[in-house]
């Protein structure tokens, strides 16, 4: 009988988290890879064109990203549990159309705010109950959707057109003002930012949302009300396609049956980049949000330095590519790292039991 | 607080007349089923005798077609596996169900977290309340590491941490042992013995007949969706209870042939991977079972996969018949002539939406394909003809392997394996999940293989499994290999202290 003697067990002296520890960082790392990206790009504009920051040209970056965030934070609600909203652009269309059409008779600001919110509302129900009751993949029922809102859309507005002009002056110096460099519409956002990332973490069916995307079958076991949770996604998402709507009318002034056309893609890449997992159950409305800001402020920092923006379009897709490499080998080598840690978990009895002290052949 | 001694005689769950159909498939028969309070009570029978349906039947997964459900005497239907969980029905499934994303604590606490002020979630009281379910089950896991990575015997643990985490009058455990090695099965025994001590009741199912002897009192019986026989342990015998269970009394389980060992087929010469498993050497010879037993986390199957290339090593070499293999290159392996059964049949072994015939035959793509299209035929008659051979119970072969029982699925794993007719085969836990009679099956196909000139390395937690099966035993400990025992002198004793460290040189 041959026994090789345990030298050592090299594992003990590790902190017990290491694993851990590692992963909130690559996840934070995540977010921070974003915001880094997007400071260098506005630092390099910013030295080749140095009117880019004056407090016109900030209020301009975030009264352009306002929008996309709104919609991509709806949307990172959808695609963390596992399923995708495309019909946002339409709803977006025809949310502003009704604020619109309601503001042309000099109707009250606000009541056009909540009007667009509960249009969204609607198309958001409408999606939730198809996408959970039908036993047919989001993307097809969603893209259904999409083209029936839109055609709806379409056939109501004709070849009719809003414009500031027929606006309450009120409703369209809400759109432009703000204070100092922040937009009033970029500060409403925020407020939705935060209050959604604090429901996602912090209530019990934020967390059954991440749970659903991460293993469907198994939150089905434990007794989560799937259903409920995928029409809440729609529903919400909706709402904020909604308001996304009226803030678009108010910022713009501007709406046809065009308007929001294509928007969905868009809003999924900027939700890509910002680091939600397509998979579902991982990511944060903040990295989306972070993903909005860098997709819009490309369209900015491009004219500013005078290159022509027909690169936008190229330049959105490295960006998505890009974005999906480095999640992919990210989860690869988080992947890794936790195998290592498991294994170097001071392994069975060694730790789970207190070790043998008698016979022990620790002899190094 | 009940004693199990006086338990009185109303059941706190029982279970009337169920039947259940998937289709053509009659899993269930009229079964009846009555739970005590403050008993432990087993639920035996051979794959694909229903076990798991009745189980999913009490935990609200599946309705009944036919039957009662009744609770403290009452009839309840449960809509939802939600349900049965506010019932007080905890369970443990046979497949873990666990949510990779999400950290091990909100694993166990997802939907029931303990909450603050306005309905928000107490993070800090969910970590501590973990932890100290960790402490009880004696495991030393990260509550915010995510689930995913670990291996299939923490899955198991955390599932376990996980239907302890609420005051359950009713535990029901769905092979809840089938990954552990001994130490761990005699911890969570412990809290099973603790919770039917403070009157909960338990229905604990196993294909280790030894461990419903252990912890059981009473044994529920079911052959082919029928209710066989539910009497008390005392007075019977394993082959008792193995009769019951297949119909027939039993050959042989450990069919060891023995061989006189060829020349060295698999040559693993200092293999090194950092942090996980250090300085292994070791041959098998053509005609030879090597057993590789080890404590949960010995670093045993992360040997097994860096020889088999699905993860790279970082020092030393594999030699399959005398030629290096390529380090990370599972296909130089295979074309080497090595296979490799895994142990995580869901995750590596299987495509679970594919037929149990296509599944067989993915491995013998290469053997199958004429002129660069697939020869259907050849793969189904191969499957066929392997399917067969291990007892795979399915209604027909164009099923999708998900229907399957939890046994039959490793069953299709085998012979998938099995049907590329390798040179060397590392098995990692064979017959993890599978009953008593197609184990014997499992071990005798083994030993012929063996006998056929193939060197077999098998990986096993179930300790008599080594010990009956193997020419020579490897053991590790903290990804080291501590012994190398032959035959003659392996017991459990000279086994276990070498899997513990305890073994002084
Ligand atoms: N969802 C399903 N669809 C079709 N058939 C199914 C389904 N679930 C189970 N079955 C069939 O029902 C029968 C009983 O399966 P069950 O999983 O209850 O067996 P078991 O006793 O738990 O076996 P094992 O010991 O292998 O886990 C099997 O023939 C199986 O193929
Ligand atoms: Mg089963």
């Amino acid at each position: 009988m041959t026994v090789t003697a345990p030298e050592s067990a090299p594992a003990a002296e590790l902190p017990p988290s290491s694993g851990t520890r590692l992963v909130d960082r690559v996840f934070k790392m995540r977010e921070l890879a974003i915001l880094v990206v997007f400071l260098v790009m506005i630092a390099v504009t910013q030295a080749g064109n140095s009117e880019f920051l004056s407090e016109q040209g900030i209020k301009d970056l975030l009264l352009n990203a306002t929008i996309l965030v709104l919609v991509a934070t709806g949307q990172s609600l959808v695609v963390i549990t596992r399923n995708v909203d495309l019909s946002v652009g339409s709803t977006l269309g025809i949310s502003a159309f009704a604020a619109g059409t309601y503001l042309h008779g000099g109707g009250n600001p606000v009541v056009a705010i909540v009007l667009a919110v509960l249009l969204g509302v609607g198309c958001g129900l409408l999606n939730g109950l198809l996408v959970s009751l039908g036993q047919v993949p989001a993307l097809v029922v969603t893209l259904g959707t999409l083209y029936i809102i839109r055609g709806v859309d379409s056939i109501w507005v004709g070849s009719r057109q809003i414009t500031a002009a027929d606006l309450p002056g009120g409703f369209v110096d809400f759109g432009s003002g703000g204070v100092s460099a922040v937009p009033w519409l970029a500060l409403i956002a925020l407020a939705v930012l935060v209050a959604t990332a604090y429901y996602l973490k912090h209530f019990g069916s934020g967390r059954e949302s991440y749970a659903l995307g991460s293993n469907p079958e198994a939150a089905r076991l434990a007794g989560i009300p799937v259903r409920k949770r995928i029409l809440t996604a729609y529903t919400f998402c909706g709402a904020l396609a909604g308001l996304a709507g009226a803030l678009y009318l108010a910022r713009f002034g501007n709406v046809d049956s065009g308007t929001g056309n294509g928007y969905e893609l868009t809003v999924v890449s900027a939700v890509v980049v910002g680091g939600v997992v397509f998979t579902g159950g991982s990511g944060s409305v903040y990295g989306a949000a972070l993903g909005a800001l860098l997709l819009t402020s490309i369209n900015s920092v491009l004219p500013a330095l005078g290159v022509s923006s027909v690169w936008v379009l190229a330049i959105n897709g490295v960006l998505l590519l890009l974005a999906i490499a480095v999640d992919r080998i990210v989860a690869l080598r988080v992947a890794t790292a936790l195998k290592k840690s498991t294994a170097k978990r001071p392994a069975g009895d060694g730790a789970r039991r207190p070790a043998p002290e008698k016979g022990s052949s620790r002899n190094a | 607080m009940t004693h199990p001694s006086d338990t009185g005689p109303a059941p706190v769950l029982a279970l009337e007349d169920i039947s259940k159909s998937f289709g053509a498939v009659r899993a269930l028969r009229d079964v009846s089923l009555r739970l005590f309070p403050g008993e432990v009570h087993a639920l035996a029978g051979e794959n694909g005798a229903g076990k798991s349906t009745l189980i999913k039947t009490l935990a609200g997964v599946h309705r009944p077609d036919a039957g009662r459900v009744l609770l403290d005497g009452e009839p309840v239907v449960f809509h939802g596996p939600g349900d049965a969980r506010d019932a007080g029905i905890a369970v443990i499934y046979q497949e873990p169900t666990l949510f990779p994303d999400l950290s091990i604590a909100e694993n166990i606490f997802m939907g029931r977290q303990p909450r603050r002020a306005f309905g928000r979630i107490d993070h800090r009281a969910t970590r501590a309340a973990t932890e100290a379910l960790m402490r009880r089950l004696g495991v030393d896991l990260d509550p915010d590491r995510p689930a995913r990575g670990l291996s299939i015997a923490d899955q198991q643990i955390v599932e376990i941490a996980k239907a302890l985490s609420f005051e359950a009058r009713v535990l029901v455990m769905d092979e809840p042992t089938a990954a552990l090695t001994g130490s761990e099965v005699a911890r969570l025994f412990g809290v099973v013995r603790t919770l039917r001590d403070q009157g909960a009741a338990v229905l604990f199912i196993s294909h280790r007949l030894e461990e419903i002897f252990q912890i059981c009192r009473r044994v529920t019986t079911l052959r082919d969706g029928g209710l066989i026989s539910s009497e008390p342990l005392d007075g019977m015998t394993e082959d008792d209870l193995v009769r019951r269970m297949v119909g027939r009394d039993l050959d042989e389980l450990y069919p060891k042939q023995d061989v006189t060992a060829g020349e060295v087929a698999l040559s693993v010469k200092r293999l090194t991977r950092e942090g996980v498993f250090t300085d292994i050497s070791f041959e098998v010879r053509r005609g030879e079972i090597v057993g590789l037993a080890g404590l949960v986390g010995a670093g045993r199957t992360e040997v097994a996969r860096a020889v088999f290339g699905i993860d790279r090593w970082d020092a030393g070499g594999v030699e399959v018949d005398g030629r290096a293999l390529t380090n990370g290159a599972p296909s130089t392996a295979m074309a080497a002539g090595l296979a490799l059964v895994p142990e995580d049949r869901r995750a590596q072994g299987l495509v679970m939406g594919m037929s149990i015939e296509r599944n067989i035959g993915l491995t013998g793509l290469r053997t199958t394909v004429r002129a660069g299209l697939m020869d259907r035929g050849a793969e189904r008659s191969r499957s066929l003809d392997w399917a067969v051979r291990l007892q795979v119970k399915y209604s027909r072969i164009a099923d999708a392997v998900s229907t399957l029982s939890g046994g039959n699925q490793q069953k299709v794993v085998l012979a998938k394996w099995l049907a590329t007719g390798p040179g060397v085969l590392i098995v990692d836990e064979p017959t993890r999940g599978i009953d008593v009679g197609t184990k014997a099956e499992v071990h005798r196909l083994l030993s012929q293989l063996a006998a056929d000139g193939v060197a077999v390395l098998m990986i096993s937690s179930d300790l008599p499994e080594i010990l009956g099966m193997a020419d020579r035993v490897l053991v590790m400990h903290e990804g080291r290999l501590t012994a190398e025992i032959p035959r003659a002198e392996a017991t459990e004793e000279t086994v276990m202290a070498a899997a513990t460290g305890r073994a002084a040189a």
